[in-house]
């Protein structure tokens, strides 16, 4: 074949191009491969692929939307971590002249891709998916606003999930930081595909991301049951809804600055170059305009699971509704206000610096705040230490230390020292472990039962608490410690021999938290096992207090068979005060959205655009972009959309709840 | 976890013991400040911080299920005294903390000049500062003496106790240079200066970095300061300036070729214009320097015919390739000579630029790479893409 021929098939797509020459790589595409064809071995033989298209692909169910998202960022947080333990065997062992076991170029992708998922893959998926599943439950609605919009969100987020994936065993990923600074980024000194795969996998991603906060803003303003008003809402919900105005507001921001570099690439624009009048320093603004607010996008649902588990658990209304809310709304207000504190060290004047290090701390004010009103919910509760609840106080342990450390990162003098160093690590893993993943726990475990009818194992549910706990301390407060020793991030090999011992320490501590996930993952596959003893057929196992335990579990397609009045803010908890009687007649038809495949489909043309465009095989990008439009422009004639469940079907569901209800009843 | 936090800490002081915080420990006063700083804010906060930590675990205690004697009040959900301890308590100190963080940042603002060398030993008019112009080169650092004209690689020597002032830049992507020992750290950016004042106290061998990842051979990008005795600073001068080597423009563009883990070298000279070049991006000869395209765009620019003032560009730090739909790599040609202006202001009246140009105008040639696809990429050399440049002098 012609090498014009060859090239116009696959751009720069070579054979050279699959990482045959990294042993690691190799290896790891074997497992994988082995894996994934087992798991679709296993789908085939047990005959489950029109199972899954009709159940939960082309689903528009906001719960099985959410669960699918929580099962992304499991998967992806698998891949995260190998991620992480590497690093940590590599800087564990490059001492005394030593390398280590990876070169700089497999190094430097490792770090850049732990980044980029944990944050993007794993965080985002985790909490929107809580997001997903929980929101419309608490506020009595039967679906979010868009219920499709919903579904090609998720697999617009799986889509560049995916484009991520593939530089592992195609190409290779960015080399840059999970930033990706320029002029580091520019095509000057990153000329392959890397940089590529990272624009396009977030741009892909951020599409999904945008529309589900638009979804999530739109369901809560205009769905919420009657007599819900905005500050009867339950904290998480709040919560969720200053994360969606952040997502909406921030993430366009994302987009354009990833254009801007990627014109840079593709069609020579100087937006981000040195020379001929491009300004770096313009990059390092905006896309922190978007970080920040990204970490308190991770955070703030998290603080209001934290809230209902603290609430729930003590028995007790939440001390300070009114304050817990305002706190929120400030932190989001403030969250755009402080951005410049991630690069004090670009030279900006005194004033400047001291202003962005002073909103910074002014914003831990509200946080502490919120801090005060979980420890006085506690006060004079009757706290059941189950899992959700031991991972709400662990969280109050390790995050006050995380906010410290951030609040000191915030001092521009004591930032000069620390910046970039491996103390700034351990601040950032310490908030983002300590608050957003101990919350995330605490939320799956809580939530378990609402979605699938059964609790999870306490026992490795313990297990996995403890080796999470002791392995984020053994794990990072080495690297507090290095940080003070003027050791910096990103390092591949060191050369003072006394600080191995801490490397050591927190490669341990890494392990530790291997086991921790592994744990994780016996816990559901032994409570999955289990499920007839830990079944709760009563939908309310925890004695909850918002409107999501007064429906099933798991819940109906349809969430509540007559939409809930509401009188106050803990409204299950005031129905069940009231006595409320679940009502066993009088049932009308229910208008719902229907599935559509069309959301794959999208997603699908999205992903091959993207590799199109990263690989400049031209053909296939505008090919794969125009499909793209004309599935869209195709599903605007899609006018089967909708279809009333009928009342007798929701008798019958109702009905065959009654019944459970008064055999558990009976047995009790 | 309390409990393991109490087993570890036997352990912990020993292997504390061992270890050179030298962000806690710095040898010069600029860092110290900025130490003394971290620790008051630290103590500041743990006001709060261990409160908190010990409320926590009282509450969690106390008032857990299996208690039988604690009190419990499920709709007890409101106290205005309380809410007001509860933002209060923090607020007055972070008003505290950001009265100190306003002070310490424009006292230790790095642009700054150092008003004291030691705590009660302020700068007098005896203490000539020490210019050092550093540059961030892939991957090493490149250290020019301007008052005395030596310049060298992976290594950094000063006097102790006199003031110095570092103007700091990069030949390609951002760096970050950082000594613990000396004073905190300020990012070394391509085509812009960053400054830093500091000073060095104590005399010894201390360790410099980049803090701030740049490509492959970041990990290697360290070098030695060295703080001496005014005798031993100059001592260490004098045998710099007995080496050979000078840095040219020519020699520097070797130099700044991407390498890793280079060893310390000396020049016993420098071309004084040459930091200006590196900072201006116009080491290499005929290229416009980044401040007179500056000036010239201040004054209007030079209109469509500056668009087409461009020459193809072979090398550029690495292998320079273009983006894929953008033009070929090329570098705005310097029109800086008087005969060049008026050549250009001629042809631009005569509407001839046949009698253009006086200059070799053939394109740069480096040793990088080469372009992938370089054959239809590479430029031809023979027609430089002058155009007119319509403006009068």
């Amino acid at each position: 074949m012609p090498e014009s021929l060859t090239k116009f098939i696959f751009g720069r797509l070579t054979l050279e191009s699959l990482p045959l020459h990294e042993p690691i790589v190799v290896v790891t595409f074997i497992v994988v491969a082995l894996g994934g064809l087992a798991v679709l071995g296993a789908i085939t033989y047990f005959r489950l692929w029109g199972y899954l298209w009709r159940e939960w692909f082309t689903s528009v169910d906001h719960k099985k939307i959410g669960i699918m998202y929580m099962a992304l960022g499991l998967v992806m947080l698998l891949r995260g971590f190998s991620d992480a333990i590497m690093m940590r065997l590599q800087q564990a062992i490059a001492f005394n002249g030593s390398e280590g076991y990876l070169n700089a170029h497999h190094y430097d992708q490792i770090f850049t891709a732990h980044g980029v998922i944990m944050i993007f893959f794993v965080a985002m998926p985790f909490v929107t998916g809580l997001m997903n599943f929980v929101v419309p439950l608490q506020i009595g609605a039967r679906d979010v606003s868009f219920p499709f919009l919903n579904n090609f969100s998720f697999w617009m987020t799986v889509g560049g999930a995916i484009l991520v994936m593939a530089s592992l065993f195609v190409g290779e990923f960015a080399r840059t930081g999970w930033l990706a600074y320029p002029p580091l980024s520019g095509i000057n000194y990153s000329p392959d595909v890397g940089v590529d795969y990272y624009i396009w996998a977030l741009q892909v991603a951020g599409v999904g991301t945008t529309l589900s906060g638009i979804n999530l803003i739109c369901t809560i303003i205009k769905m919420r049951a009657p007599g819900m008003t905005m500050m009867r809402m339950p904290v998480f919900t709040w919560t969720s809804l200053c994360t969606n105005v952040l997502i909406v507001a921030s993430f366009p921001v994302l987009t354009a600055v990833l254009t801007l570099l990627a014109l840079d690439r593709y069609v020579g624009t100087n937006f981000f170059t040195n020379d001929f009048g491009g300004n770096p320093m313009m990059y390092v603004n905006l896309i922190w305009i978007w970080g920040h607010p990204e970490v308190y996008i991770l955070i703030l649902p998290l603080f209001g699971v934290f809230s209902e588990v603290t609430s729930t658990f003590s028995g007790k209304r939440l001390f300070g509704y009114t304050s817990m809310v305002y706190a929120t709304v400030v932190i989001t207000i403030l969250s755009y206000l402080v951005w410049l504190h991630h690069f004090f060290t670009m030279g900006s004047g005194a004033s400047v610096n001291s202003f962005f290090g002073i909103t910074t701390m002014i914003i831990s004010i509200p946080t502490g705040a919120k801090i005060f009103n979980w420890l006085f919910t506690m006060y004079r509760g009757r706290i059941r230490f189950e899992l959700p609840m031991m991972w709400t106080v662990a969280f109050m342990l390790t995050f006050v230390v995380g906010g410290m450390t951030g609040v000191l990162l915030a001092v521009p003098p004591a930032d000069f020292v620390l910046h970039n160093s491996l103390f700034l690590i351990a601040h950032f893993h310490n908030v983002i472990i300590g608050g957003v993943l101990f919350g995330l726990f605490a939320g799956i475990a809580y939530w378990w039962p609402k979605a699938f009818g059964f609790k999870l194992d306490p026992f490795w549910g313990k297990v996995s608490f403890w080796c999470w706990v002791l392995g984020f301390w053994f794990a990072f407060m080495p690297l507090y410690i290095l940080g003070l020793m003027g050791v910096t991030r990103r390092m591949r090999a060191f050369d003072d021999p006394s600080l191995q011992i801490w490397f050591v320490i927190a490669a341990f501590g890494a392990v530790l938290i291997a086991c921790g996930i592994a744990a994780f993952l016996v816990q559901i596959f032994v409570s999955i096992r289990k499920r007839a003893e830990l079944v709760d057929v009563t939908g309310d196992p925890w004695d909850g207090r918002t409107l999501e335990w007064s429906t099933s579990s798991p819940p109906p397609a349809y969430n509540f068979a007559f939409t809930p009045i509401i009188r106050d803010n803990d409204a299950w908890w005031d129905m069940k005060k009231a006595g409320y009687r679940r009502p066993l007649s009088g049932f009308r038809p229910i208008h719902m959205p229907k599935n559509t495949g069309t959301g794959v489909i999208l997603a699908a043309f999205s992903v091959a655009l993207g590799f199109g465009l990263i690989w400049y095989i031209w053909w296939l990008a505008a090919l794969s972009f125009v499909c793209l439009i004309a599935t869209a422009i195709g599903h605007t004639f899609n006018y089967h959309r909708d279809f009333d469940i009928p009342a007798s079907e929701v008798a019958q569901t109702e009905e065959a709840r009654t019944t459970l209800l008064v055999a558990e009843g009976a047995r009790a | 976890m309390e409990r393991s936090g109490a087993l570890l800490l036997f352990p912990l002081a020993v292997l504390l013991s061992g270890c050179d915080f030298v962000v806690l420990a710095p040898a010069g006063d600029v860092a110290v400040q900025q130490r003394d700083l971290l620790v008051v804010s630290t103590l500041l906060m743990l006001l709060i911080i261990l409160p908190v930590m010990a409320l926590t675990v009282l509450f969690a205690w106390r008032y857990r299920q299996s208690s039988t004697t604690a009190t419990y009040t499920p709709d007890w959900d409101h106290s205005t005294k309380l809410e007001l301890v509860i933002w209060a308590a923090p607020l007055l100190v972070i008003i505290c903390l950001g009265a100190l963080t306003w002070l310490g940042t424009h006292l230790l603002d790095p642009y700054r000049r150092i008003d004291r060398i030691e705590a009660g030993q302020p700068v007098t008019q005896n203490h000539k500062p020490l210019k050092v112009e550093v540059v961030a080169l892939d991957w090493k650092w490149l250290f020019i003496y301007p008052d005395y004209g030596i310049a060298s690689v992976n290594e950094l020597a000063a006097p102790v106790n006199q003031p110095i002032d570092f103007r700091i830049t990069s030949s390609t992507v951002m760096n970050s240079f950082y000594i613990p020992a000396l004073a905190g750290q300020i990012y070394a950016m391509p085509s812009m200066e960053t400054k830093l004042h500091a000073v060095i106290n104590r005399p010894g061998t201390y360790t410099g970095f980049s803090a701030n990842y740049s490509g492959a051979g970041f990990s290697g990008m360290r070098f030695a300061f060295h703080g001496l005795s005014d005798q031993a600073f100059g001592e260490w001068v004098a045998q710099t300036k007995n080496t050979q080597a000078t840095l040219s423009r020519e020699t520097y563009l070797e130099l700044e070729r991407p390498s890793e883990n280079e060893p310390v070298r000396h020049y016993a000279s420098v071309d004084p214009d040459l930091y200006g070049a590196i900072l201006n991006l116009c080491v290499e000869r005929g290229k416009m320097c980044m401040n007179e395209m500056i000036s010239i765009d201040a004054k209007g620019g030079l209109g469509l015919a500056g668009v087409r003032n461009t020459l193809p560009l072979q090398y550029d730090k690495l292998a320079r390739r273009g983006a894929v739909f953008g033009n070929d790599p090329s570098y705005v040609a310097s029109i800086c000579t008087a005969e060049e202006a008026a050549a250009a202001s001629r042809a631009a009246r005569s509407d001839d630029d046949r009698s253009w140009p006086l200059r070799n105008l053939s394109p740069l040639r480096g040793v990088g790479l080469l372009a992938p696809g370089a054959g239809s990429r590479r430029a031809d050399a023979g027609a430089p893409s002058l155009g007119l440049l319509r403006f009068e002098l």
